[in-house]
């Protein structure tokens, strides 16, 4: 095997990826061929290393040094400096101020020091496209281990006592659903993957894909052998195309390995993988829903009980984890179940990977230990609210979960204390929203989203998520009356109640969590016909304050409508007509001396 | 990817195309959708006379083959245009201001979500979270992401796809 003095770390995930990393790649190989640096330094494409706000990134080993928002043109001084002289380049050093510090360390640095990455450990460390480097740390191994030193039951009872829950979003213990699946007397049973990864603002399934394609591979693998089932699927969105790529390379490779196919390990045991594709259809997440489409029919859910794991794909018994409770398992096996137990709170065990995005310093991906708060979520790995604006609330599990005000911003994250707060776990996708977000237009945006993907199969979510719809609608125009609070209440109350699916019944929770903590907000869009936050276009008034206008006439000049007037020579301050005002607030824009307000 | 995009194929002619990959998804469970998946790739969009063919082959009625069609987002009866604009609509891109980019492309581009302009250019489109919140917010053109966007950013990305070259992967 070659060895090389240097790695250059550079990450392909889909973030980095839009941002040119692929031509960074190539310009890196050609910069290094030119230096004769080719056989000393290995260029290796990784998954996501979570500070996607800085990206595209770089990491070079040994050192660990870690370049940030790295460019085509920086690669011949990063080459020449970094790689040949041995010198840093600090300029892309300090594109993250919270880097600069500790910068030879990135373990050690404010975004990543909080974090314990369990489901994300070969994210940003292995080429996803190399099963050999998988293999290498540890790879396979807790595969192995189970095929040849333990039985299915024992399997099972080491999951369950690690006190795994479903990463999804329902928490359901793993180690339990494995367990009625494994009851089941059928010689054909199936294990599912989840990864229709459809909360907006939600990107861990999908990293976790791109970024370590085998440790899913692998314990589909493992939980056919638990269950007994000699095939799988993996359901990916249509739209991650750079996932489904790799996880087909990984499958192949772990084919040609002898990893999956008729005799794996030569154990005898029988297993294989096939990947579907989602078509769009944010329903599909769920679960009897997941499996109608891969049957090939409209997604639509359907009554449980009876549930999968006795009649799922096909009528048959059926498992289905998501991405992200599937990459935990390998690693379980190999640390035993006492050593995951031992991380995070009573009832929640283990580590929580959040997609953090928003009004933060640093977006990106963040794996914690259950129990971390929100405050240390937010204002520590986060890095805090761009431009000193005011943390409001953050908004955890989609369309389907609620928003943390600032108020519980130091509960610490597990299961049952965020559905104490009337928000929930989810999936993962976390939302930060500061003063300028406005909370009633939040759960407007929500609620077109599942007016959007209700399948229309029971009236409660097709009629009633609409009716909703249409109230937010009217409150956000100005037209809404006190009783519309109430009418939401109620219809919130009966469609949860009634729903078929989850989608419905938990489609009403982003307004019954604004509805609890921004009441206020609610009543002043109503009675005051006012938006507190100023983003609500029908409500907002612009007007001129006097003492701060300088007569310069630029607003004058750039409004579409010749609502304002005034005279620049005399100086006469500017004045705009609310009649004329269509709101644009190109005016608001444009003022150099902030005397536009709204 | 879309070996003819326009939808010009000469459908009648391709016909053996599309049977073909049904004949190749046939015998496995669940076939229609990555069947529909194969066939949309062909032609860019679903045409009639595709669904006919996928329905004789697989021997369902059409109205199930349609069916499914219409269910599924990602699934188009009609042709789009050359240059498909989405711009996306997860959180992190809204709470960051992707309505007024919306806004701004409907005026530029005087077309609505969902159409198509007059001479088969553009098509407006608005979409799921693409997962690249770090660039928030975002828009893509025929797969090719522009991140940290404005409004102001918007007449010249369109501009840049009628210039020769632009463009058009």
């Amino acid at each position: 095997m070659q060895l090389f003095r240097s790695h250059v770390l550079v990450c392909g995930g889909t973030g980095c990826t839009s941002s040119n990393s692929e031509a960074i790649m190539t310009e890196l190989n050609e910069n290094l061929a030119k230096n004769q640096l080719d056989n000393e330094v290995k260029v290796v494409q990784t998954g996501c290393f979570g500070l996607c706000e800085e990206g595209p990134i770089m990491v070079i080993y040994p050192e660990g040094t870690m370049y940030c928002r790295v460019d085509v043109k920086d690669v011949p001084e990063i080459v020449e400096e970094h790689l040949l002289k041995g010198r840093l380049v600090t300029r892309l050093l300090e594109a993250s101020s919270q880097l600069q510090e500790d910068n030879q360390d990135i373990e050690q640095s404010s975004f990543f020091k909080k974090q314990l990455r369990v489901a994300l450990r070969n994210c940003g460390r292995i080429n996803p496209e190399e099963i050999d480097e998988y293999i290498a740390f540890d790879g396979y191994k807790a595969l192995a281990k189970a095929l040849t030193d333990m039985s299915p039951a024992e399997v099972i009872q080491t999951i369950k006592d690690s006190g795994l829950r479903g990463r999804g979003g329902g928490g359901f213990p793993t180690g339990t659903k494995w367990d009625f699946a494994a009851q089941q007397v059928n010689d054909e049973k199936y294990v599912c993957c989840n990864a229709d990864e459809g909360d907006p603002g939600a990107f861990m399934d999908r990293s976790v894909l791109e970024g370590d394609p085998h440790s899913v591979i692998e314990a589909m693998t493992i939980a056919g052998y638990a269950i007994g089932a000699t095939h799988g699927f993996v359901y990916v969105r249509a739209e991650y195309p750079i996932a489904v790529h790799r996880l087909q390379i990984a499958i192949d490779q772990a084919r040609e390995y002898g990893l999956l196919g008729d005799n794996i390990l030569d154990t005898g045991f029988k297993f294989d993988l096939e990947i579907r594709l989602g078509a769009g259809a944010f329903v599909c997440g769920e679960e009897t829903a997941l499996m109608t489409s891969i049957e090939g029919k409209r997604g639509e859910p359907r009554v449980r009980p009876p549930f999968p794991a006795v009649k799922g794909l096909w009528q048959k018994p059926t498992i289905l984890n998501n991405v992200e409770t599937f990459a935990n398992i390998p690693v379980i096996l190999l640390k035993g179940s006492e050593w995951f137990a031992s991380m995070g709170t009573e009832k929640s065990k283990g580590t929580k990977v959040f997609a953090v995005g928003g009004k933060i310093n640093n977006t990106g991906l963040v794996e914690i230990p259950m129990g971390t708060t929100l405050r240390e979520v937010v204002y520590e790995i986060g890095g805090g609210i761009p431009n000193g604006k005011k943390f409001k609330a953050a908004q955890t599990g989609g369309p389907s979960g609620g928003c943390i005000p600032a108020s519980h911003i130091d509960t610490p994250i597990d299961y049952e204390s965020l559905i104490e707060l009337g928000a929930m776990m989810g999936s993962g996708g976390l939302i930060v929203m500061d003063e300028d977000t406005c909370m009633v237009d939040i759960a407007k945006f929500f609620l077109e989203f599942t007016v959007d993907e209700s399948c229309g199969k029971c009236t409660p979510c097709r009629l009633g998520t609409r009716r909703m719809k249409d109230i937010l609608e009217k409150i956000t125009l100005g037209k809404g009356v006190m009783s519309d609070i109430d009418e939401l209440e109620t219809l919130a109350r009966d469609i949860k109640a009634s729903s078929l699916c989850a989608l419905g019944q938990t489609a009403p929770n982003p307004v019954l969590s604004t509805l609890l903590y921004f009441r206020d907000e609610y009543e002043a869009h109503i009675r005051d016909k006012k938006c507190p936050a100023g983003s609500c276009k029908a409500l907002l008034a612009y007007e001129i304050i006097e003492e701060n206008c300088k007569s310069c006439g630029l607003c004058a000049k750039n409004c579409p409508v010749s609502a304002i007037t005034g005279n620049k020579k005399e100086k006469i301050p500017f004045v705009i007509d609310p009649i004329l005002c269509v709101k644009c607030g190109v005016c608001f824009e444009k003022c150099p001396f902030e005397a536009i307000k709204k | 990817m879309n070996a003819n995009a326009s939808g010009c194929m000469e459908k009648d002619e391709s016909k053996h195309l599309v049977t073909d990959i049904v004949a190749k998804h046939k015998n496995s469970k669940g076939a229609l959708i990555p069947i529909l998946h194969e066939v949309q790739g062909l032609y860019g969009y679903l045409p009639i006379e595709a669904q006919e063919v996928i329905a004789k082959e697989m021997n369902v009625p059409i109205s199930e083959v349609f069916g499914v069609i219409s269910f599924y987002s990602f699934f188009s009866l009609n042709p789009k245009g050359k240059h498909q604009v989405s711009i996306c609509m997860g959180t992190a891109c809204y709470v960051k201001g992707s309505g007024p980019i919306l806004d701004k492309l409907k005026e530029t581009l005087a077309i609505g979500v969902g159409e198509t302009t007059a001479d088969g250019e553009f098509t407006l489109e608005d979409c799921r979270c693409l997962g690249a919140c770090g660039l928030a917010p975002v828009l893509t053109i025929n797969g090719k992401v522009f991140g940290r966007l404005t409004k102001e950013d918007i007449p010249e990305i369109i501009e840049g796809c009628k210039t020769e070259g632009g463009i058009i992967q």
